[in-house]
C-alpha cells in the first residue's frame, strides 16, 4: 500500500484522538405497508426509502437522488404522496404506507394497465413513483385534466418518455377495460404492429430489478473515496491502522491493489483511464480508494478521518486554456492537450464561399449536459468458482467484461457480466463505472461486494455531453443552393478519452446536416481539460454541430428571402445525392419526405404565431424548423451483432436477445423482427438476456444501431432457422409454420406436415433447431480527407418548434413540437413515438435549461432537466422510406430524434424575438440579455 | 411460500440463465403481485434478524448520539435546554443536508408534538403552528390576503414535499430562495420562539438574519408563525423559475394590496432570491399607496426605487437579469393582487 512520508504524516488526521460518535440507537418501529402490519428494528432516522428497500425488500420504490429532487422514491403515507427518501422511519410509525407493490389487487390496477397500454413506461425506473402519485390523484379525481395530472406528477422526473404518454395514460386510466389487451399480432404480422412491450409487466408492478435492487444480504458495502479537486496529487496515510480503528470495515483498496492493467477506455488505442487513480487525480470526482465493510458499518462511517492528504495542483477547465502555449499537459503523450481531431474535406470550400451570392457566419457554444438517468449506477459482484460475476446496469455487457477483465488481470472468460434492467443510459452507461471497483473488492475479499452510486458521485464521476465551441460559414448561390461550408468545432473532452474520438470523427461527417454541400471542410477537435469526462451522449456531438448549421440556415434563408422550410427542401439530400464524405446515397433518403410532411404544419404554425403577434406586445410567438441526419452504427469501424435463436423441445422459441434494452424497446423490437423472419408468432418467444455467459454479443446499445444492426442479425437468424425447419420438412419457402405445443405444423398449399419436437435430438443448449447469425454493416474507411463510406444506413428527420417568448422575462413557453422522422420502417410505431417524444424532451432540456457546471450543479435541483410541465404536446409523423440495407427497411432512430429539437427551438426564439442566442442553454438570463442588446443597438 | 421463492428469488446470488418470460398471459403478472404481498411479512422478519448481530459492533465502545421524539412542547423545551440538538420537522431540508453522511448530531424530532400542528385563530392573530405543512396551508380556508402564501405553497418543491415540509422549517432553513418568506413578509408575520425559560416573538424580518442564519438562540424552538388580524386585502405570488415544476426560484414576489373605493390604501410587497434575505420593498409600497387600482400601478412599480435588492449571480441567473426581471414580476404580482391580471405564476414553461 502507499506510504506517506513522515513530514506529511503530521498533516493527516490523528487516529488516536477522540473516538467518533455513532448514529442513534435502533428502535422498533411499527407501521403498515400495503395493508400488512410490519415492524422493523432500525435507527429512527433511517430514511423510509431505505427501510422499504433494504429491510422489507420492497425494491419497487427507487432511490434516484436522496434529496427530493427526482421523486423516484414517492410512496403514499396515509394516502398522500411523499418522498420516502425525506421521511424518517420514526415518522412512518403508525402510518399506512402504500408502495407500487401495493397498487395491484390480484390484478393490475386500471392505471397500471393504462401505462402499459400507452407505452408510458420505457426504462421503468420512474414508473413506480408515477404510478403511486397518480393513484393518489385518481382517488380524488378519476378523470383529471392535463393540468391536474401535471400538477400531481410535477415532482417526479422521467428522462426517457418525454412525459406525454404518461399524461395520456393517467387521463385515460378510467377508460381502461377490465382485461388489458396485449395487442399480440397474428403470426407474420409483427412488423409494424405495436404490441405492449414484452418486458412491460414488471415495470408497472415494481418487480423489475435494476442495478441496486437485488444486492445479496451478505455483500460488503463499498464506499468510493473521490477527489474533491479538479487536479491534485495525493498520498495515503496509515490505511491499515485506519481500518483497525473502524469496526466492521473489511479493508481499503487502492491502485496498488489492482492486479491487472489499471487503464481502461472504450476505444482501445485511446485507453487512458485508471480505475483508481495513481498518485494524482485529473478530475473532480475521480476514484482514488475503495472502503469495503459490513453494510451497517459503512452506513455509519464518517470518512472525514480517512488518511489521505491532497495537494491541489493547477487546473484548466476550458479548451482555450488547455490549448494555450505552455499549458501543462494532462496526458504526457498528447501534445497541446489534443486528444484527436476528425476532418472531412470535399471540393474547394474557400473558392465556393468567395463566389457565393450570400454567406453567413456565426459561432455557437454549448454546455456540459448530464445524462441524468434516474437510476444512478449500481450493481454487485461475487465469485462463482473462479469466475467473477458482475451484476449491474449497463449498455454494453461485452465491453464491460473486457474492460473489467483487463483491469483485474483476469481472462475474459473468467468475467461474466449479468445486465440488470437499466434505468436509463443515453450513452453514459457504455463506459464501465463501478464494475472494476466492486470486482476488485470481491477478488480481494472473496465476498460479494455491492455499490450504488449516490446521485452526487454519479454526476461527478461519469461522462457528459461534450461542451462545444463552434464556428461556421455557409454560402449559397443566388438561387438559394448551398455552395460551400466551413466548420470548426472544439469539443471539451475532459480528463480522459472515453468517446471523445468518436465525437471528433462523427461531427465533421454530419456537420453539413442532411443537405447537399458540394464544397466543404469540417474539423472537430477533442481537447483535454480537467473537467468532467465527456463521452457518449445521444448523438455523439452531432446535436451540438446541428445547432450551428441549422441556425445559420435560417440566417441564409432570411438573407436570400426564401421561406425557411423551402430553403431546406431546396438543399436537402435526395436519392442519388453525394454526402460530404463522397458517399453516394442511391436510395432510402427520406429527408425531403420529412420536410414535405411538415409543410401544412409549418403554414398553420406561422399563421397562428402571426395572429397572436398581431395582438400581443410583450409576448411573441415564433416558429422554427430544423433537420437531422445520423449514420447508424460505428463510424467506419466493425460493428457486428450476433443473434442466436432456436426451438426448444417444449415448443418455445428461445431468442438470445443480446441487445441490452435500456428502455428504448429492443427486447420487443428485435423479437418482432425475428418473429416475422421466422414466421412464428410473438407469444411463442422466450427471451434470454444479454448475460455474457449465455448470449452471443449483440454489441453495445448505442449509435442508434440496435434496430438496424442487431435487428438485421435477428432477421438473418430468424430466416436461417426457418430455412432449417423447412429443409427438415422438405418443403419450399412458401410454406407456413405453426407451433402447437411440442410440435411444428407446416403447411404448403394442401399439404400439411408435423414435426414432433420431442422425437428430435436436443443439443447441449436445449435446442432441437437452432440458428446463429451475425451482421456487420458494410462501411468503408475514411481517407485523409474524410472521404469514404462511414455508414451503411442513415436515418433522417425534421421538427417544427412553436413557442412563446415573454420578452420582459426572457422565458420560453413551448406550445407544440411537430416531429417527422424517416425510420425506414416503423417496426413498432408506439415504441418509435416513445423514442421521438423522449428525444425531444432531452432536446428541450439541452436548448433551454441543462448546463452542468462541475463543482456547482452536482445534484438534480441545481442541474435542471425538463419536468412534466416543460414538454408540450408532440405530434409525430412517421415517414417510412425503406432502406435497402436495414431489416425490413428499418433505420435507426434513437439519436436522430434529439438532434433537431434544440436548433428548432433556437430558430423559433429567433423568429419570435429577432435574436439568436449563441450559447445554449438559452436560459431566461441569456434570452433577456440578447433582447436587451438588440434594444440597445436600435 | 415455497412457490414464491422460486418465482421471485430475492437476494439471489447466483443468477441462473435469465429466461425472460415476459408474461403474455395476463394471469402470470397477477401471480407475481399476489405473491409479493404475502412475501412482505416474511421478509421483514429476515430484515429484522439480519442486522441484529451487528449491534454488538457498536454497543459500549463509542458514544452514541441522542435521538428524542418528545410528545409535549414542555418536554421538548426541557431537552433543548440541556443539550445541543438539530431539529427534525418535515425532513425535506434535513435529509438533503445530511446526504450520505452518518448522523453525528443529537436530533430532536418534533413530529411528536401534536400541539404544534395546524392553524388556529386568536382574537389578534392567525397562528400557524410550527408543524403546519404547506399542504395544510393550501387546504385551510383563509382570507384572500393569504392567497399569496397558498400560491407560494404550491411552488415549494413538489406535492410530495408540500405534504410534509413545514412552513416554519422554510423560515428556519433561511434560504434566500425560500418561497414562503415573501408571502409571510407581506402578511406582517412574526415568529414565536419558545425556550424552557421564556417566550418571545420576533418580526419575520428580524428572525431571518442571513443566508442560513436566524435569530434562533440555543434552547429555543420556533413554535408558531403569527399573522396579525385582520390580514386585510387581496394578494398574489409570482415565481420566476427556469422550468415549470420543482424549481428553485430565480426570483419571486408576493404582493398584498388593500383597495378602498378604487384606491390603494395599503400595499405590502416583498421579493425573494434577490438579496440575502427576502425584503419588503418600501419604495414600491410607497409608490403604490394612494394610486387608483389600475394598470397605472405597473408603471408606478417600474419607476419605483428597489434599493433593498442586491442580487447575486448564480447558476439560475445573472445579477443584472434578476434586477431586471424582478421589477417586471413585482408589477405583475401587484396587478394580479388586485385582480387586473389573470396569469398563473410565471415560469419558463
Amino acid at each position: 500500500m502507499s506510504q506517506v512520508s513522515p513530514e506529511m504524516r503530521e498533516a493527516l488526521p490523528d487516529l488516536d484522538g477522540v473516538q467518533p460518535r455513532l448514529g442513534p440507537e435502533r428502535a422498533d418501529i411499527a407501521f403498515e405497508v400495503n395493508g400488512a402490519a410490519i415492524s422493523v428494528n432500525v435507527p429512527p432516522l433511517r430514511r423510509l426509502s431505505s427501510v422499504l428497500r433494504d429491510e422489507l425488500l420492497l425494491t419497487g420504490t427507487k432511490v434516484g437522488c436522496d434529496a427530493g429532487d427526482c421523486g423516484a422514491c414517492t410512496v403514499l403515507v396515509d394516502g398522500d404522496p411523499v418522498c420516502a427518501c425525506l421521511m424518517s422511519a420514526a415518522s412512518a410509525a403508525g402510518a399506512s404506507v402504500t408502495t407500487v407493490e401495493g397498487l395491484a389487487n390480484g390484478r393490475l390496477s386500471a392505471l397500471q394497465a393504462s401505462f402499459l397500454d400507452h407505452g408510458a413506461a420505457q426504462c421503468g425506473i420512474c414508473t413506480p413513483a408515477l404510478l403511486v402519485a397518480a393513484t393518489a390523484l385518481l382517488e380524488k379525481k378519476p378523470n383529471p385534466t392535463e393540468i391536474e395530472v401535471q400538477d400531481a406528477l410535477g415532482g417526479i422526473l422521467c428522462r426517457c418518455t418525454g412525459y406525454r404518454k404518461i399524461i395520456a395514460a393517467v387521463m385515460d386510466a378510467s377508460k381502461q377495460a377490465g382485461n388489458l389487451d396485449f395487442r399480440l399480432p397474428r403470426s407474420g404480422h409483427a412488423i409494424g404492429s405495436s404490441p405492449i412491450r414484452l418486458d412491460g409487466m414488471p415495470k408497472v408492478t415494481g418487480g423489475e430489478k435494476f442495478g441496486g435492487d437485488s444486492f445479496p444480504a451478505d455483500a460488503l458495502a463499498v464506499l468510493v473515496v473521490r477527489s474533491p479537486h479538479y487536479h491534485a496529487s495525493f498520498a495515503f496515510g496509515d490505511l491499515d491502522g485506519w481500518v483497525k480503528q473502524h469496526p466492521g470495515i473489511a479493508g481499503v483498496f487502492t491502485a496498488a491493489d489492482i492486479p491487472g492493467k489499471n487503464c481502461f477506455g472504450v476505444i482501445g488505442p485511446f485507453a487512458d483511464q485508471p480505475a483508481l487513480a495513481e498518485g494524482f487525480a485529473r478530475l473532480r470526482g475521480e476514484a482514488v480508494a475503495l472502503v469495503a465493510g459490513e453494510r451497517e458499518a459503512i452506513l455509519d462511517l464518517d470518512l472525514s478521518d480517512f488518511p489521505i492528504r491532497w495537494s491541489e495542483l493547477p487546473h484548466v477547465l476550458q479548451p482555450c486554456e488547455a490549448q494555450a502555449s505552455g499549458a501543462r499537459l494532462i496526458h504526457d503523450n498528447r501534445p497541446a492537450n489534443l486528444l484527436t481531431a476528425g476532418f472531412v474535406e470535399r471540393g474547394d470550400p474557400e473558392a465556393a464561399l468567395t463566389g457565393a451570392a450570400v454567406t453567413v457566419s456565426g459561432s455557437i457554444d454549448t454546455s456540459y449536459v448530464e445524462h441524468a438517468y434516474i437510476e444512478p449506477e449500481a450493481g454487485y459482484a461475487y465469485l462463482d468458482g473462479d469466475t467473477l460475476v458482475v451484476v449491474a446496469c449497463t449498455q454494453a455487457p461485452y465491453m464491460d467484461r473486457d474492460e473489467t477483465a483487463k483491469v483485474l488481470g483476469l481472462a475474459v472468460d473468467k468475467v461474466r457480466i449479468v445486465p440488470t434492467a437499466t434505468g436509463g443510459g443515453f450513452g453514459s452507461k457504455l463506459d464501465v463505472s463501478l464494475q472494476p471497483l466492486i470486482g476488485l473488492v470481491t477478488l480481494k475479499t472473496g465476498r460479494p461486494a455491492a455499490l450504488a452510486y449516490t446521485r452526487n458521485e454519479s454526476m461527478m464521476s461519469t461522462t457528459k455531453r461534450h461542451p462545444a465551441e463552434m464556428k461556421a460559414t455557409i454560402g449559397a448561390d443566388a438561387d438559394g443552393h448551398v455552395t460551400g461550408m466551413i466548420f470548426a468545432g472544439d469539443f471539451n473532452t475532459g480528463a480522459y478519452a472515453s468517446w471523445g474520438p468518436t465525437v471528433a470523427n462523427r461531427v465533421p461527417v454530419h456537420a453539413s446536416g442532411p443537405y447537399a454541400t458540394p464544397n466543404y471542410r469540417a474539423e472537430g477537435r477533442a481537447i483535454h481539460t480537467h473537467g468532467p469526462i465527456s463521452g457518449a451522449f445521444r448523438g455523439f456531438g452531432v446535436p451540438q454541430a446541428t445547432i450551428m448549421q441549422e441556425t445559420l440556415y435560417d440566417e441564409l434563408a432570411e438573407k436570400l428571402d426564401i421561406d425557411r422550410l423551402d430553403f431546406r427542401l431546396k438543399n436537402c439530400l435526395r436519392n442519388g445525392s453525394e454526402t460530404v464524405t463522397g458517399q453516394r446515397l442511391d436510395s432510402g433518403v427520406g429527408i425531403a419526405e420529412c420536410l414535405e410532411s411538415l409543410r401544412p404544419h409549418w403554414v398553420r404554425a406561422k399563421a397562428d404565431a402571426g395572429a397572436f403577434n398581431d395582438t400581443n406586445r410583450d409576448k411573441r410567438r415564433g416558429v422554427g424548423v430544423a433537420s437531422c441526419w445520423y449514420g447508424c452504427g460505428n463510424t467506419s469501424l466493425p460493428n457486428p451483432s450476433t443473434i442466436r435463436v432456436g426451438i426448444a423441445a417444449c415448443g418455445d422459441v428461445i431468442l438470445h436477445q443480446g441487445a441490452v434494452d435500456i428502455g428504448q424497446g429492443s427486447n420487443t423490437v428485435i423479437t418482432q423482427i425475428c418473429a416475422d423472419a421466422l414466421g412464428l408468432p410473438l407469444e411463442k418467444f422466450r427471451l434470454k438476456s444479454a448475460d455474457t455467459a449465455i448470449s452471443p454479443d449483440a454489441g453495445k446499445t448505442s449509435a442508434s444501431r440496435q434496430t438496424f444492426v442487431t435487428g438485421k442479425a435477428a432477421e438473418k437468424a430468424g430466416r436461417a432457422l426457418r430455412e432449417k425447419i423447412l429443409r427438415f420438412a422438405n418443403v419450399s419457402e412458401k410454406a407456413s409454420l405453426r407451433l402447437d405445443g411440442p410440435a411444428i405444423t407446416i403447411r404448403e398449399g394442401e399439404a400439411t406436415r408435423h414435426i414432433d419436437l420431442a422425437a428430435l435430438d436436443v443439443d447441449a443448449d436445449g435446442f432441437v433447431f437452432r440458428a446463429e447469425e451475425s451482421y456487420d454493416p458494410p462501411t468503408l474507411p475514411l481517407d485523409a480527407k474524410g472521404q469514404g463510406k462511414p455508414y451503411a444506413v442513415y436515418g433522417y428527420g425534421a421538427q417544427i418548434a412553436e413557442l412563446e417568448v415573454d420578452l420582459k422575462l426572457g422565458t420560453v413557453k413551448l406550445i407544440k413540437i411537430t416531429a417527422a422522422h424517416d425510420v425506414g420502417k416503423a417496426i413498432n410505431p408506439l415504441l418509435v413515438e416513445g423514442q421521438i417524444e423522449g428525444g425531444i424532451a432531452q432536446g428541450i432540456g439541452m436548448a433551454l435549461m441543462e448546463e452542468y457546471i462541475p463543482g456547482r450543479t452536482e445534484n438534480l435541483h441545481d442541474y435542471l432537466i425538463p419536468t412534466i410541465g416543460d414538454v408540450p404536446p408532440i405530434e409525430t409523423i412517421l415517414i417510412e422510406v425503406p432502406d435497402p440495407e436495414g431489416p425490413f427497411g428499418a433505420k435507426g432512430l434513437g439519436e436522430h430524434v434529439l438532434i433537431p429539437t434544440a436548433p428548432a427551438i433556437l430558430n423559433a426564439i429567433r423568429d419570435a424575438t429577432g435574436v439568436l442566442v449563441t450559447k445554449v442553454p438559452a436560459t431566461p438570463t441569456r434570452i433577456r440579455a440578447a433582447i436587451r442588446d438588440k434594444e440597445a443597438r436600435r | 411460500m415455497a412457490g414464491c421463492v422460486n418465482l421471485w428469488p430475492h437476494n439471489k446470488r447466483v443468477p441462473t440463465e435469465r429466461s425472460q418470460n415476459y408474461g403474455f398471459d395476463n394471469s402470470y403478472g397477477l401471480d407475481i403481485i399476489c405473491i409479493r404481498m404475502n412475501f412482505v411479512r416474511q421478509l421483514c422478519w429476515q430484515g429484522l434478524s439480519k442486522y441484529r448481530f451487528l449491534e454488538g459492533l457498536f454497543s459500549g465502545r463509542q458514544s452514541v448520539i441522542r435521538y428524542a421524539k418528545p410528545t409535549s412542547v414542555d418536554e421538548a423545551l426541557a431537552l433543548l435546554g440541556e443539550d445541543a440538538w438539530r431539529i427534525l420537522a418535515g425532513g425535506t431540508d434535513f435529509y438533503p443536508a445530511q446526504g450520505s453522511k452518518p448522523f453525528r448530531d443529537n436530533v430532536l424530532d418534533i413530529n411528536g408534538l401534536a400541539a404544534l400542528g395546524g392553524i388556529a385563530e386568536t382574537d389578534d392573530h392567525f397562528v400557524i403552528g410550527a408543524r403546519t405543512t404547506w399542504t395544510d396551508i393550501i387546504r385551510h380556508p383563509l382570507p384572500p390576503a393569504f392567497d399569496a402564501l397558498k400560491q407560494a405553497g404550491r411552488e415549494v418543491g413538489s406535492v410530495q414535499i408540500q405534504n410534509v415540509a413545514s412552513v416554519a422549517g422554510n423560515l428556519c432553513n433561511a434560504s434566500p430562495a425560500a418561497d414562503g418568506v415573501p408571502a409571510l413578509l407581506v402578511l406582517d408575520a412574526d415568529v414565536e420562539l419558545r425556550s424552557a425559560i421564556t417566550t418571545r416573538c420576533l418580526p419575520l424580518q428580524d428572525f431571518i438574519l442571513g443566508n442560513r442564519r436566524t435569530a434562533l438562540q440555543p434552547g429555543e424552538l420556533v413554535t408558531a408563525i403569527r399573522v396579525p388580524k385582520p390580514a386585510a386585502g387581496t394578494s398574489a405570488f409570482v415565481k420566476l423559475g427556469a422550468r415549470r415544476y420543482l424549481v428553485i426560484s430565480i426570483a419571486m414576489v408576493a404582493a398584498r394590496l388593500v383597495v378602498d373605493n378604487g384606491i390603494v390604501v395599503e400595499a405590502a410587497v416583498a421579493a425573494g432570491s434577490c438579496s440575502v434575505v427576502a425584503k419588503r420593498l418600501a419604495g414600491v409600497e410607497a409608490a403604490l399607496r394612494g394610486l387608483p387600482a389600475g394598470q397605472a400601478l405597473a408603471d408606478a412599480v417600474l419607476a419605483a426605487p428597489m434599493a433593498e435588492l442586491s442580487p447575486i449571480a448564480d447558476v439560475r441567473g445573472s445579477a443584472e437579469y434578476r434586477l431586471d426581471a424582478v421589477r417586471e414580476i413585482v408589477a405583475r404580482a401587484v396587478l394580479q393582487a388586485c385582480g387586473l391580471m389573470n396569469d398563473p405564476e410565471v415560469v419558463a414553461a
